[in-house]
């Protein structure tokens, strides 16, 4: 059992990393983007401005935590 | 054209970022506790991390390319933002800077301690060197399969993945010793840089996005997140040196 426990760690490490909010805000976004653009909504500008927000909310957080 | 370049570099930097901290996870071991085991243990890991880009890459090339795209982007993305998060955070003075020097000295110090072999085979060293190089590889695999997959160009990727490895190893033994003047965290800076932008690009393909501009809109998106991220190393650095001016001009 703590083999699989491990292993699973380790893939969500590696995938998710730090900040689990990044992850599930790009999933957010993706699946927001798969969604419009499959309803004729050219929405190309969605990732970048989930990006820019993720990026800049991830590092914040961390930077008044005062980092590791 | 550009896009090749990108993906060129984007490889080559990657690769010889891991490259470096598996060398000096290599050299520790070997030079305390002899190379035969260590160097076993690399090709080990070599051959594995060989195994999952032979089977992965052609198999996913039969899956359809939005597809793939799509999970290659969100996967280039969230490995992105990852290393960009923890470069701009190092940068900024949040996060203290990776010293290969010091990595050197505490492998050094752990593989003299260790018990000595009682066979022929040092499994300490073989597994440390195994361990070390293929979790360092097992980034860039994913790395050179996405780019090469979701571009078609995965013999481009992989070339410069192993032409990053010939580089580190080179200058590793020219200069017998962990490459500390690496100026490893812009590198990551960059890396970062450039999978997130890969990421958001076929990543909006993959979800059915038409880009302005084609692929002209790659360049775009370096151009939007290098802006951001040296924003945002600057609007830390200007924070912390707020919060402690002391201690920042020390």
């Amino acid at each position: 059992m703590k083999y699989v426990v491990a292993f699973g760690r380790f893939w969500w490490n590696f995938i998710v990393g730090d900040d689990w909010r990044v992850a599930a805000g790009l999933a957010v976004a993706f699946a927001g983007t798969w969604t419009l653009t499959h309803h004729g909504v050219n929405a190309w500008w969605l990732l970048p401005i989930a990006v820019v927000l993720l990026l800049v909310g991830s590092v914040l957080r961390e930077a008044r935590s005062g980092g590791a | 054209m550009s896009s090749n370049i990108l993906l060129f570099l984007g490889t080559f930097l990657a690769s010889a970022v891991e490259a470096v901290e598996a060398l000096t996870i290599v050299l520790a071991v070997g030079v305390v506790r002899g190379w035969r085991s260590t160097l076993l243990g690399v090709a080990a890991a070599s051959v594995v991390l060989a195994a999952i880009i032979a089977a992965l890459g052609p198999a996913l090339q039969r899956i359809p390319i939005s597809t793939l795209r799509l999970v290659v982007g969100a996967l280039l993305l969230t490995f992105g933002l990852q290393w960009l998060r923890k470069a701009i955070l190092r940068a900024g003075g949040y996060k203290p800077l990776h010293d290969e020097a010091a990595a050197f000295a505490s492998g050094r110090a752990e593989a003299g301690s260790a018990a000595t072999p009682a066979g022929r085979t040092d499994w300490y060293s073989f597994t440390v060197a195994f361990k070390g190089v293929l979790l360092e590889g097992l980034e860039v695999a994913f790395i050179v399969i996405g780019f090469g997959s979701a571009q078609g160009k995965l013999g481009l990727a992989i070339g410069a993945a192993a032409a990053a490895v010939v580089v580190v190893v080179a200058v590793g033994l020219v200069v017998r010793g962990p490459l500390e003047r690496v100026p490893e965290n812009t590198l990551k800076f960059v890396v970062g840089v450039l999978l997130t932008s890969f990421g958001i690009f076929w990543g909006g393909e993959g979800a059915g996005v038409e880009w302005p501009g084609s692929d002209a809109a790659i360049l775009a998106a370096v151009a939007l997140v290098g802006i951001l991220s040296v924003a945002l190393t600057q609007a830390l650095r200007r924070r912390r040196q707020a919060a402690s001016p002391a201690e920042v001009r020390a």
